[in-house]
């Protein structure tokens, strides 16, 4: 099972690493893709079947098609040259690094606690049974916040 | 079903893997020049920080993070769908993706 764990990882990180270095936006939309639906199986390892649906439905489904139909519909797909120096490029994977070495000096000092699991908790029926009892009122905002993003999506791209 | 990942992986190495993704994410929204590749690596972000709460929930056996999820989720595309509507709006008017055409924002 660790296996299926590295294999797992080391198909998200390589990907993400691919979805900021390749060229064309295309591209790395395409890895960000693999690394969504690998994210998914690492919640199906995790056994949040709900979850893991739910990322492949909206994430890979539903997101990464409208970051696609944008970049076909404008014909987006080229590479923006680059104007930032390179001690730019130096100071900003320095920085990115040096915000990891905090936080793996954060996770190596940090005490979680015992593990204290309970079967099934990232089933459907469990899910929805607490998202429509205690999280009864912020599920229906969410649905007013989606109608009005769609909304405001509509005016704002509108030719005038 | 009593089987579990987590009593074969610790939960370190989920951390490890969040921060790493995390970082990855951060680097590519100062390293690139274009906004669409921007808008993914803060994807990206969210990403990562959605799985280390599904791990910690899984962990703790508490319900209410992976809740959290879903409604990360839902905002992220929301946020999106705007996002991008603002991004073909901006290109019509400066025929350009990259960051350079959004310096006029600036009050």
């Amino acid at each position: 099972m660790l296996t299926v764990f590295i294999t797992l990882s080391a198909l998200t990180i390589i990907s993400c690493l691919s979805a900021i270095l390749s060229r064309l936006p295309i591209y790395s939309l395409l890895s960000v893709v693999v690394a969504f639906f690998s994210i998914a199986g690492h919640y199906l390892l995790l056994q949040s079947q709900f979850l893991a649906a739910v990322q492949v439905i909206v994430y890979a489904g539903a997101i990464l098609v409208l970051f696609l139909f944008t970049i076909m519909f404008m014909n987006l797909n080229y590479t923006v040259h680059h104007k930032k120096p390179f001690y730019f490029t130096v100071l900003a994977v320095l920085s990115s690094a040096g915000i990891l070495a905090f936080l793996l000096q954060a996770i190596y000092c940090s005490n979680i606690g015992s593990i204290a699991e309970k079967p099934g908790i990232g089933d459907v029926k469990n899910l929805g049974s607490i998202l429509l009892n205690e999280y009864f009122f912020p599920f229906e905002f969410i649905s007013i916040l989606l109608l009005t993003a769609m909304v405001g999506a509509v005016l704002i791209s509108k030719k005038r | 079903m009593d089987y579990s990942i987590l009593k074969e992986v610790p939960i370190q190495y989920y951390f490890v893997l969040s921060a790493i993704l995390f970082c990855i994410g951060l680097a590519g929204i100062m390293l690139r020049n274009n906004v669409i590749i921007i808008f993914l690596c803060i994807e990206i972000m969210l990403n990562s920080v959605n799985l280390l709460l599904v791990a910690l929930s899984v962990y703790k056996g508490d319900p209410q993070a992976q809740v959290f999820v879903f409604f990360i989720m839902a905002v992220a595309a929301a946020e999106v769908a705007i996002g991008l509507a603002i991004l073909v709006a901006s290109y019509r008017n400066t025929v350009s993706i990259g960051l350079d055409g959004l310096k006029n924002l600036k009050g």
